[in-house]
């Protein structure tokens, strides 16, 4: 399976929107952690904005970053999402309004509660009524997403944009789930090789036990483990390389799924 | 799309545990409501709760997975020989080609629930032994039916509300098509717990009766709780009269994030699309299954869109009232019903609705109707306007 990457979105700590972020993948400046600076995406309006909860804010500006380079319509193009932890905040403070003698549940805060909070607010802001899809699948939730959208854009010959993204949990949830930082990356992804592609993946589904790509630089490699959206970083970095590279990403059930990465 | 058979199923729900117990409960007009004692829940509504959920001891391996949720997983695994008909399909195809592709709305989340009322007075932290990975994360689900089944090939769980577990038929009919797996286990199951009871409570969508779906004097929903798997794979080799996936249409409403579009803009275009990847014609579909959730836009909107696409002939009606909303469950528990009204020549009345709502057009069945049904369009529409509609039937 074929694809060709159009247009690609960023946010993680230190790692302020894609053309920053590729300098440090590409090895031109140093990585240097930081808090991740969320910027919120002015698809909304300022009344809705103001609603939306810190995940779909990173889910939003990731993908609007991404479209913005690709070209393409978002109103016209499918969307996958994939997040091991959703909304996390939210769960937080409904689970706290649950364990209160008052029990006084937000009526905003439970639909935006929803594991697909990110996909609701994208379709609405973008006005797309193209398919979308909200995928977990733990520490392997990205790769889980790269596959789903690979066979949409197989399947249907048309776009879809991946959104993966996890923001870490507040206490008391976090001792339980500790993710390292705020991570979002969105790819916008085409079956036909168009004048904006600058990067082509060819997935396979190697049956030896083939470990995983780690990152060089040990502080990448540390957020790459470190937070589910961010186990897509080898596939970044061989982007941001310019330079063709076999890239082996974690499926669920352990299983391993090879991506060749050539720049086109 | 390459039609899929649907080879085995099984169901758990408040109508019974296993498909005969749901269909038999169809038959008889019964309904699984009752007034609401979940845990503390101090809400005065109706709900589908699962009998027996407490009594179920999870396989000693699994379980660090003990929920609510993977209970009524294994509760209904263990129905309608499901373990069996897998262990004979991992024999045929290797455990690496089945793909499990699953939906839940909020899995194991009541174990949260009570994790947080049992904070350490001091520290604030959960108490110990509270397994997240294995109960509250999404993925919970998907990774405790894999092992119990014994699967190795691809999957993932589909998390967008009330469609989740009717999209995942979607995510496994491509990955068959583009040959990642050679068959795959879908469904999903969705539980009762707090947040849902008050969460639906709190934006005025429960009825402090059962619910009546397409009803005059509808006011809201009754929550439900329910499991169901399935077993897909390639039709090439499906028995003469086998229930098939014939195609599948997903949407988003692009409107608002609890509320459908007034005009059902977004189911108009899943069930269109279902139609097209099936290449049928509306005229081609003998029962529609629908969302029919009881709520007065849900109802109105969906009536707006089936009537738009089918006109006023096409039988349909809501199963709810029998079972509740399944939520995350809604969609492979109304698949199934679509399949037991092809293979038994019944399409469901709509148990409690007592007259329909004059205002809707749609041919709504109040009475179960016994008729020969080929082919069925079944309707999933969720939080954030999520859509999707399905359509099974026998090989033409």
């Amino acid at each position: 399976m074929r694809v060709f990457v159009e247009g690609v979105g960023l946010l993680g700590p230190g790692l302020s929107g894609w053309p920053a972020a590729r300098s440090v993948l590409a090895g031109e400046e140093a990585f240097r952690f930081a808090p991740t600076i969320i910027v919120a995406s002015d698809l909304l309006p300022p009344a809705e904005r103001r609603r939306t909860p810190a995940s779909v804010k990173l889910a939003l500006a990731v993908g609007q970053e991404a479209f913005r380079s690709s070209g393409r319509d978002a109103a016209a193009t499918a969307t996958v999402f994939t997040s091991s932890s959703g909304e996390a905040e939210t769960l937080h403070q409904m689970c706290e309004t649950l364990a209160s003698a008052e029990r006084e549940v937000s009526p905003t805060r439970f639909h935006n509660s929803v594991h697909n909070a990110a996909a609701g607010y994208w379709s609405i802001a973008t006005q797309s009524r193209e398919a979308s899809t909200s995928l977990c699948a733990f520490d392997a939730s990205f790769g889980a997403g790269l596959i789903e959208a690979v066979t949409q854009i197989v399947f249907r010959r048309s776009p879809v944009a991946l959104m993966a993204y996890d923001p870490p949990y507040p206490e008391p949830i976090h001792s339980a789930r500790p993710l390292l930082a705020s991570f979002g990356v969105a790819l916008v992804l085409a079956h036909e090789r168009g004048v904006k592609a600058f990067a082509a993946f060819e997935l396979t589904f190697p049956t030896g036990g083939e470990k995983s790509t780690r990152m060089s630089d040990s502080a990448l490699e540390e957020l790459r483990l470190g937070t589910p959206a961010a186990r897509g970083l080898p596939l970044l970095e061989a982007i941001a390389r310019n330079k063709e590279a076999d890239v082996v990403l974690d499926l669920p059930a352990g299983k391993p799924l090879r991506v060749k990465v050539s720049p086109c | 799309m390459q039609p899929l058979v649907i080879s085995r199923y099984c169901a758990a729900n408040s109508l019974g545990a296993g498909s005969d117990a749901l269909f038999s409960a169809l038959r008889e007009a019964q309904s699984g409501l009752k007034r609401c004692d979940f845990e503390t829940a101090a809400v005065d509504t109706y709900v589908g709760a699962v009998p027996g959920i407490d009594d179920v001891r999870l396989r000693p391996d699994l379980r660090d997975y003990d929920c609510r949720n993977n209970r009524l997983a294994q509760l209904c695994l263990e129905q309608d020989g499901f373990a069996e008909g897998i262990a004979g399909a991992r024999d045929r195809y290797g455990a690496g080609r089945i793909g499990f592709f699953l939906g839940t709305s909020t899995s194991g989340l009541h174990t949260t629930e009570l994790a947080y009322r049992h904070r350490d007075p001091d520290t604030g932290a959960l108490p110990a032994g509270y397994h997240y990975a294995e109960t509250q994360n999404s993925y919970s689900v998907a990774e405790f039916v894999r092992r119990y089944l014994g699967l190795s090939g691809s999957g993932f769980v589909v998390s967008s509300a009330c469609s989740s577990s009717a999209k995942v038929f979607g995510s496994a009919a491509r990955m068959i098509a583009a040959g990642v797996c050679d068959a795959a286990v879908v469904g999903g199951a969705d539980s009762l717990c707090l947040m849902t009871l008050y969460g639906f409570h709190s934006l005025g969508l429960t009825s402090r009766e059962p619910c009546r779906p397409f009803g005059a004097d509808r006011d809201g929903i009754s929550i439900g709780e329910g499991a169901g798997f399935a077993l897909v794979e390639r039709a090439d080799r499906a028995r003469p009269g086998a229930v098939l996936l014939l195609g599948i249409g997903e949407s988003s409403d692009a409107y608002h994030m609890s509320t459908p579009h007034p005009e059902g803009l977004g189911a108009k275009r899943a069930m269109r699309e279902a139609l097209d990847s099936a290449g049928l014609e509306a005229s081609d579909i003998d029962y529609i299954n629908l969302h029919g959730t009881a709520t007065k836009s849900n109802d109105a909107s969906e009536d707006k869109a089936v009537f738009e696409v089918f006109g006023p002939q096409t039988p349909c009606s809501s199963t709810k009232g029998a079972t509740g909303h399944l939520l995350g469950a809604a969609g492979i528990t109304e698949a199934i019903v679509s399949v037991l009204a092809i293979e038994h020549g019944l399409m469901p009345g709509s148990v409690h609705t007592r007259s329909v709502d004059p205002a809707l057009k749609s041919n709504y069945l109040l009475e179960n109707r016994d008729a020969k049904v080929r082919r069925v369009l079944s309707n999933s529409f969720g939080f954030g306007g999520s859509n999707c509609s399905l359509i099974l039937g026998t090989a033409r």
